[in-house]
């Protein structure tokens, strides 16, 4: 896939840019933000977007855009957990399922079918409630379920060259084991992984912020979205924006998720 | 033969073992290979390619192998373990394969395909591996070397593919090369190329080479001794000067079958295979 390909596809550009402001939002925030995002100021709840508090309060007071600005850290921390978790767990048993075949095949895609089975926020909310909420347990909460699917796609494509002559060529020249599987089937999983990656970011940003209006996320004070639009909810046919704002802090960054996705799509579909 | 046998295979059989029965693919093969080349000849489907890849223990269930004798350099290869086998190809065997499309790893780029091979068997800095690496791309006649090794595979031509395909396999030097048919991807033009490139670069290296192909006219020129498969046996064998005067019927039908300005406007002798089957069984 060349550079010039990747840029000429708007989608990919878009989502990009959008995900690039979000990262940048998590990095800066304590310059970026104009208020602490935990000082309560009661005399000033509740209050609408003034040039002061550019998107209003909340119910404590709080400055909602420096809690928007802040709240992208937990979000892609998030993300970023579920990512390092489910992705090479799904590689290895994929590959190793698609190359070993056999009863090591059998064994290891049925475990994927049957934890594929599980609906992914009722199992994590059992897992939170257990094992009590917090960052790291959502992680590993929704990466308990996403693994399977690429596991799958891994498999798919290992099957695919497994007979293939140049595995046979590679191990004429000797390579086997692991470096076989990392340096020469592994590449090959790449392309399909990454679009199926970001269009699962997409849905764990839904599920981390579904966890966290529940309660079941990163508990209180720390700004989440999630949390800010359960807060929200309270007050909302009266105060609309508190709610409004996060929820398109949401809406925006599973956006820029899935047009990413696309993006990467159409650029891989347009290569030889 | 005078020189050291490479290679020593008695009664080699390939099974193709199903539910429904056994297929014998491969029948009772016996040859050796030292440092010459020596043509392995039939038509598709008399079992060449799996010969050759039978050789090097690349085939997996259903099909199996069993041999009287099976040596490479007097180690036994029937016994020998996947470490064995790793240690020995790439740097004692090397097997050429017919497409160079389907035989280079499409994600990988050129260079790095053909560094891999220096990178498990020997011990070299970053920047030796290099430079071997560019000493064997421009020995194949890769101009260029440094653009090329940084291309993925469906950048480059058909005849580049295959020269990269043979630097790959010979950077490390291995003492035994296996070819299967590796022209028959590639046209008229660029066959002779590969071939004179091949077969220069093995007598050079003082190696052997195990030449798999249909084409006995070919093989003739470029080879001193010519094994002849049909229907997974081993019919004839012979030095390569002397097929003209072969008195088997089916290597002399294939010789007296070759296209040629003498040949031309007359018709050219079919197999009569229903004969020949019939003799088999009666044998």
């Amino acid at each position: 896939m060349s550079r010039a390909r990747l840029i000429a596809s708007t989608d990919l550009l878009l989502g990009a840019g959008l995900l690039g402001l979000a990262l940048c939002a998590a990095v800066a925030a304590p310059w970026l933000a104009p208020f602490d995002p935990l000082i309560q100021d009661m005399g000033q709840r509740l209050s609408p977007p003034t040039s002061t508090h550019l998107l209003g309060t909340d119910g404590l007071g709080r400055d909602i855009l420096s809690r928007l600005i802040y709240g992208t850290r937990p979000t892609l921390g998030l993300v970023a957990l579920v990512m390092i978790l489910t992705v090479p767990i799904g590689l290895t048993i994929g590959i190793l399922a698609g190359y070993c075949g056999g009863w090591i095949e059998r064994v290891f895609m049925g475990i994927t079918d049957v934890v594929m089975a599980f609906p992914t926020l009722v199992l994590a909310l059992a897992f939170v409630g257990v094992m009590g909420p917090g960052l790291v347990n959502s992680a590993v909460a929704l990466a308990l379920t996403g693994w399977p699917a690429y596991a799958r796609l891994a498999r798919t494509e290992t099957l695919q060259m497994r007979r293939s002559d140049y595995l046979a060529a590679a191990e004429m020249q000797g390579i086997v084991g692991v470096r076989l599987l990392w340096g020469q089937v592994m590449p090959a999983c790449v392309p399909s992984m990454r679009i199926r990656l970001a269009l699962d970011l997409a849905a764990i940003i839904l599920a981390a912020a579904g966890l966290s209006f529940l309660g079941l996320g990163i508990g209180p004070p720390t700004a989440e979205w999630g949390a800010m639009v359960a807060d929200g909810s309270k007050v909302i046919f009266d105060q609309w924006w508190v709610a409004a704002s996060p929820g398109a802090a949401i809406l925006v960054l599973s956006l820029a998720f899935n047009l990413l996705a696309d993006g990467l799509r159409d650029a891989g579909n347009r290569s030889p | 033969m005078t020189q050291r046998t490479l290679l020593s295979v008695r009664n080699l059989s390939i099974r193709l073992s199903r539910p429904a029965g056994e297929r014998v693919i491969v029948d009772r093969l016996s040859f050796a290979v030292g440092a010459e080349r020596v043509a392995l000849v039939g038509e598709s489907g008399s079992g060449k390619s799996l010969t050759a890849r039978g050789l090097l223990g690349l085939l997996r269930s259903p099909l199996s192998v069993s041999a009287e004798r099976l040596e490479f350099e007097g180690r036994d290869l029937r016994a020998a373990t996947p470490s064995q086998w790793a240690a020995l190809r790439g740097s004692g065997i090397a097997l050429i394969l017919q497409d160079p499309r389907h035989a280079l790893n499409p994600v990988l780029r050129i260079g790095r395909q053909i560094d891999e091979v220096l990178r498990i068997h020997q011990r070299l800095s970053s920047g030796e591996r290099r430079d071997r690496t560019a000493e064997m791309m421009l020995a194949v006649g890769l101009r260029d070397p440094l653009r090329i090794a940084r291309a993925f595979p469906h950048e480059l031509s058909g005849g580049m593919g295959q020269r990269v395909m043979l630097a790959m396999m010979l950077v490390n030097g291995p003492r035994l090369l296996v070819a299967d048919e590796p022209t028959s991807s590639l046209d008229a033009a660029l066959r002779d190329q590969v071939l004179d490139l091949m077969v220069s670069l093995v007598e050079q290296r003082r190696m052997g080479l195990l030449l798999i192909s249909h084409d006995l006219q070919q093989v003739a020129q470029y080879c001193e001794r010519v094994l002849v498969m049909y229907r997974g046996r081993l019919v004839d064998e012979r030095r390569a000067v002397d097929l003209a005067a072969s008195d088997h019927p089916y290597t002399k039908t294939l010789w007296s079958c070759r296209p040629s300005g003498r040949t031309y406007g007359t018709q050219l002798p079919v197999l009569v295979r229903e004969a020949d089957e019939r003799a088999e069984t009666l044998s």
